[in-house]
């Protein structure tokens, strides 16, 4: 890692629905001694009763790109005003963003990949989405936000669990998974959770992101896992499923998010990437998320990728342990998503 | 050879400018610096984000994260002239009998010399600001296009659009052409006596830095490595017509560009720190700076035509003297 990118400030973006428990997470980040300083970028003063000059108010502004891509948005009041922040950038270790109810993730997430001048000083480093577990259900059917902030997300924060039976704790949790089975998921009460399970995470650096995750897309084949709260992944592996692939938009009411989960052994890379160029390029306002880890033939180190919309990012991750197994693994997360197509395609781009 | 007095201060530089022959340099933290017979300081805002020169009145308008907006004269008198609530002031401008405007949120504030103020709200953001140099107008460059207001009367605004977010604005010094700067690598312009568009594309990074030429013949700009300097003395502007590219260089981009105040030359500040002098028509180069700690963000000539005070990101200012 350069000396540049050690230097980007780091971003978190929370999410989720008003009541849900971003104003007493927020408020814990800000007065809670945990040694590092916040900038905090909020829509509206008012709910926060910590008088902090580093918390500022910033009107949700989602700019479309002139480039002929509708899901080419940014967030130009975030441009702006992380712009003047960073100007006097010794007043804060991180930056947090709390977007609005209704807000779209996206627009917020791409700001950090697509302004150069953002780029260069910050690195987004996770989007966190709360969730009341106990309307959940409800915001799921009367909204396409919520949905999208959770299939959005890589860390969710299921709060609020006192107000839920255990059962219908678990259905919350399936509903959660079936949208988004590469966030990593906490059972909180009163948003108490460690505040190092959703700072500082290095999400969406691709070096540490899967490294965080050693069991991606390797724990949700059973939907029904009985998470704990803390969710550390209990270390069962669920091997043995070659190319093991499943999409599953509707087995869940009023779910339209859907995941398709890829896995293959060594892939051609003359194959892969472009494949991958060509489905992001075609399918792109269709996929919110998708992450991977692949194993390129004739390369020693593992290859992680992970995009949002049209943007993708890849890198070499680190090199293959001994005896670790040569697998591709590849998640994408958004709508009208066609498994079949994809399977095959990506089957196609294995190596011979 | 010209010489260098170097000024080093600690933060970002938002504005250098001549105030009463003093050169004053205005930081991200509110401070200003001067330097006038040793290095002196005052306070305007607590957190300084846009700053604009005001040629008519001698003095620098000045807004910041604490909301308030400040008039700073020569001697680095600070004065609080407006504050509009807790938001951030992102833009402000300075205009003909001693108006300024200045912009929170989706709001655009214009206070008159006698103080009285007038809010103009918009739809979406207010990103830039600027006044007509003739008559008592003003532009707010916003989502999709710019808007002109007349604050002295109860006219209607004027809507200029063109697809995409408008960040900056200014108006040619004959008042007969707009040109915005936007979020994509372009400027955009529009000939007022009929909206002809205007696109001047083809930057490699987004345009922070305009400056006018003398009568308005050219407009200078930032983001590339080269100053882009457009024609606009046709009546169309620089519409059909290449734009010169003074002071290219291969490894560095052009962050600031300052026209001199009678000439055909413009002073060309880089990424690096490095300040050149470019004459258009030659593109003869002469090197006024070396390199330095940051990149140049603010750049001016002082009346006599004889020093240029520069500010960098890094705080690494100064005051370069070309006849010496």
């Amino acid at each position: 890692m350069s000396d540049a990118q050690t230097t980007q400030i780091p971003v978190t973006v929370l999410t989720g629905y008003l009541g849900a428990g971003k104003t007493t997470l927020l408020n814990r980040i800000l007065s809670e001694n945990h040694g590092k300083r916040y900038a905090v970028i909020v829509n509206e003063f008012g709910e926060i009763g910590i008088d902090n000059e580093l918390i500022v108010e910033s009107d949700e502004e989602i700019y479309e790109m002139n480039n002929g891509c509708v899901c080419c948005t940014v967030r130009g009041d975030l441009i702006r005003v992380v712009e003047g922040l960073m100007r006097r950038p010794g007043r804060f270790d991180a930056i947090v963003i709390e977007t609005t109810g209704l807000a779209d993730p996206v627009p917020v997430a791409q700001t950090f990949f697509m302004d150069d001048d953002v780029r260069s000083k910050t690195r987004l480093d996770a989007v966190v989405a709360l969730v009341d577990a106990k309307h959940l259900p409800l915001r799921l059917k009367d909204s396409r936000e919520a949905e999208d902030q959770i299939a959005f997300a890589d860390v969710v924060v299921l709060n609020k669990t006192d107000l839920v039976t255990p059962e219908e704790l678990s259905k919350v949790e399936a509903t959660i998974r079936a949208i988004n089975p590469a966030a990593r998921i906490h059972r909180t009460t009163r948003a108490g959770l460690a505040l190092s399970e959703v700072l500082d995470r290095g999400a969406f650096d691709l070096s540490r992101a899967l490294e965080n995750d050693p069991h991606f897309l390797e724990a949700q084949d059973d939907h029904d896992h009985h998470d704990h709260d803390h969710h550390d992944h209990d270390g069962h592996d669920h091997d043995g499923h070659d190319h093991h692939h499943h999409a599953h938009p509707s087995d869940i009411h009023d779910v339209t998010v859907q995941s398709v989960s890829l896995r293959g052994g060594e892939m051609d890379p003359k194959k892969f990437f472009p494949w991958i160029e060509k489905i992001t390029q075609m399918e792109g306002p269709n996929i919110l998320r998708l992450k991977g880890i692949i194993a390129l033939k004739g390369d020693d180190e593992r290859y992680v990728i992970q995009g949002v919309h049209m943007i993708i990012e890849g890198d070499h991750q680190r090199a293959w342990k001994d005896g670790e197994k040569h697998e591709s693994r590849l998640v994408f997360i958004g709508r009208e998503l066609d498994a079949e197509r994809l399977k095959k395609s990506f089957d196609a781009c294995q190596a011979a | 050879m010209p010489t260098v007095a170097p000024l080093d201060l600690d933060g970002h530089c938002v504005a250098a400018v001549f105030l009463g022959d003093v050169p004053h340099f205005a930081l991200a933290d509110g401070t200003i610096h001067r330097l006038d017979h040793g290095h002196k300081t005052a306070q305007a805002n607590d957190g300084l984000l846009a700053a604009f020169h005001d040629a008519a009145d001698d003095r620098l308008i000045t807004g910041g994260e604490d909301g308030k907006i400040f008039s700073v004269t020569a001697g680095g008198n600070a004065a609080e002239l407006a504050s509009a609530g807790k938001k951030w002031i992102t833009s402000v401008a300075a205009g003909p009998q001693g108006a300024v405007a200045y912009a929170s949120g989706r709001i655009a504030f214009v206070r008159f010399a006698d103080g009285k103020t007038r809010e103009f709200s918009h739809p979406r953001s207010v990103e830039g600001l600027a006044f007509s140099p003739k008559g008592m107008r003003f532009g707010v460059a916003r989502y999709n296009g710019a808007t002109l207001h007349f604050p002295a009367t109860d006219g209607k605004p004027v809507e200029l659009e063109w697809a995409g977010a408008h960040t900056g604005i200014t108006f040619s010094p004959d008042g007969a052409f707009l040109v915005t700067t936007m979020q994509e690598n372009a400027l955009h312009g529009w000939k007022l006596a009929d909206g002809k568009h205007m696109r001047m594309s083809g930057y490699p990074g987004k345009v922070k830095s305009l400056s006018w030429a003398p009568k308005g013949k050219w407009l200078a700009s930032s983001g590339a490595p080269a100053a882009i300097v457009w024609p606009f003395s046709g009546k169309d502007g620089p519409m059909g017509k290449a734009p010169l590219e003074l002071g290219t260089r291969g490894n560095a981009m052009v962050t600031s560009v300052a026209c001199h105040p009678s000439q055909d030359v413009v002073a060309v500040g880089y990424d690096d720190g490095m300040v050149m002098a470019v004459r258009f028509a030659d593109a003869k180069e002469v090197l006024l700076r070396r390199p330095g700690k940051g990149a140049i963000t603010s750049m001016m000539w002082d009346k006599q035509e004889r020093r240029v005070a520069f500010g960098s990101a890094a705080g690494d200012c100064g005051v370069i003297d070309i006849s010496a």
